[in-house]
């Protein structure tokens, strides 16, 4: 009886096609990749059935961190090559009296994440490259009814680019007098549609639909 | 991942070239694609996170618009909703200032059985409408461009005039959640009308009373 010829057959395996399948899975992976931002507050949203995608332009997203910081996204992303960012800070500026050199207005156009920082200390943030010191720095944008920068930077989002449409950003432990007044600033803006930012649920619907 | 290269043997090796075989060695490439793989896999935001609309009525600011007269809207399909501490919901029906039947304060929570089915009872009608619309698009009796989909729901809704008027009033020590869970359950069930009003002092002391806390609003007007 002739034996299996197993033994005499190359231990080696072709490993071509695990690299055309890896070539294949990386390339996908590349291009559907946005990378994650590094936000200065973590902030679990809450969940809804909503399937709407959150959009890429003209956004002005405003984050609320859990102990009711506010930090102002404005044109990151989709647009940031428009350059509203520089103009919406020099007009900060001129309301606060600081004048900001060409180089800090790219630094701000260049900020990757949210900016909550205090109008005095914007220069500092700006200035200084160390991450670490920069964080520190971000302690949220003032909101209260003695310094209310965040209605200016609201205003001025507006006025540079006035399809700006507004989207929170919130953490569900966020107390609700924090997001209240948040919105009736905006309200006082003249901004009375918002987009809330959450996350898909979709299990729920489902079962709701099954069920009834 | 180690292997064993065989070399190849037979052709009697005259010609030099082909005394080595032309195999290229993938398995560090495929280390390495491996690697990069898990690294892109793990930084990626997958899930790109959606977006819940809402629209608040606009504030009124002229003295001319002061004058004008609220809405009027059946006290009894009004459901006034308030979201209160620890994930409570508390909901009359009615008007807070009434004198003959003051309102009952109920408290519910935000399971399926809880202002889920409360609201589905009250919005029954408008509900089931939805419902049918939506099997029937699904299944092919009415064919209907996917995209009118949604205004055709939305036409559904504002047509409807036996639903609630749903009414959300948030106490102050709520949270943004709840905020957010209100609103989609108001999708959920499809209620066509519904708002984010203030809440009325009245109100805040009927709650802080179900709570068992001393009231704190109660004197500010």
């Amino acid at each position: 009886m002739p034996k299996i010829k197993l033994p005499t057959k190359s231990p080696h395996i072709d490993m071509t096609p695990m690299v055309d399948l890896f070539s294949v899975v990386l390339t996908f992976l590349m291009l559907t990749t946005t990378m994650r931002q590094p936000e200065p507050a973590t902030v679990d949203t809450p969940a809804s059935i909503s399937e709407k995608p959150t959009p890429d332009y003209n956004m002005m997203t405003l984050l609320i961190s859990k102990e009711g910081g506010v930090f102002l996204n404005v044109d990151n992303g989709g647009d940031t090559l428009s350059k509203f960012r520089p103009l919406i800070l020099a007009e900060m500026g001129k309301q606060y009296n600081i004048e900001f050199t060409e180089e800090e207005k790219r630094e701000f156009e260049k900020l990757p994440m949210s900016v909550g920082v205090p109008m005095d200390k914007m220069k500092e943030f700006l200035d200084t490259k160390e991450p670490a010191k920069r964080k520190l720095l971000q302690t949220g944008i003032p909101y209260d009814s003695l310094d209310n920068q965040l209605a200016s930077w609201v205003l001025y989002c507006r006025q540079v680019n006035p399809k700006v449409n507004a989207c929170l950003k919130g953490d569900s432990k966020t107390e609700y007098p924090v997001v209240k007044k948040i919105l009736n600033i905006l309200q006082d803006k003249n901004v009375n549609r918002f987009n809330l930012i959450t996350n898909l649920e979709a299990v729920k619907i489902k079962d709701e639909n099954t069920q009834k | 991942m180690a292997e064993i290269i065989q070399e190849e043997k037979g052709k009697g090796g005259k010609k030099k070239a082909k005394k080595h075989a032309p195999h290229i060695d993938m398995t560090p490439m495929v280390d390495l694609m491996c690697l990069l793989i898990t690294f892109f896999m793990l930084t990626t935001a997958f899930s790109k996170s959606k977006v819940m609309e809402i629209t608040l009525p606009e504030k009124l600011k002229d003295k001319d618009k002061k004058n004008q007269e609220a809405p009027r809207i059946a006290k009894s399909r009004t459901l006034n909703v308030i979201l209160g501490p620890d994930n409570k919901i508390f909901y009359y029906t009615g008007m807070v200032e009434d004198p003959k039947n003051p309102p009952v304060l109920q408290v519910t929570d935000f399971s399926p059985t809880g202002i889920r089915a409360l609201l589905l009872e009250r919005n029954k009608a408008l509900f089931n409408k939805i419902s049918q619309f939506q099997a029937d698009v699904t299944a092919g009796k009415i064919t209907i461009p996917r995209d009118s989909v949604a205004s055709a729901v939305r036409k559904l809704k504002n047509d409807d005039d036996t639903g609630p008027i749903v009414l959300i009033k948030a106490y102050k020590a709520s949270n943004y959640g709840n905020f957010v869970d209100i609103l989609d359950e108001m999708s959920i069930v499809g209620i066509a009308r519904n708002t984010f009003v203030d809440i009325n002092w009245i109100e805040e002391k009927m709650v802080e009373t179900a709570l068992g806390i001393t009231p704190t609003s109660a004197q500010k007007k």
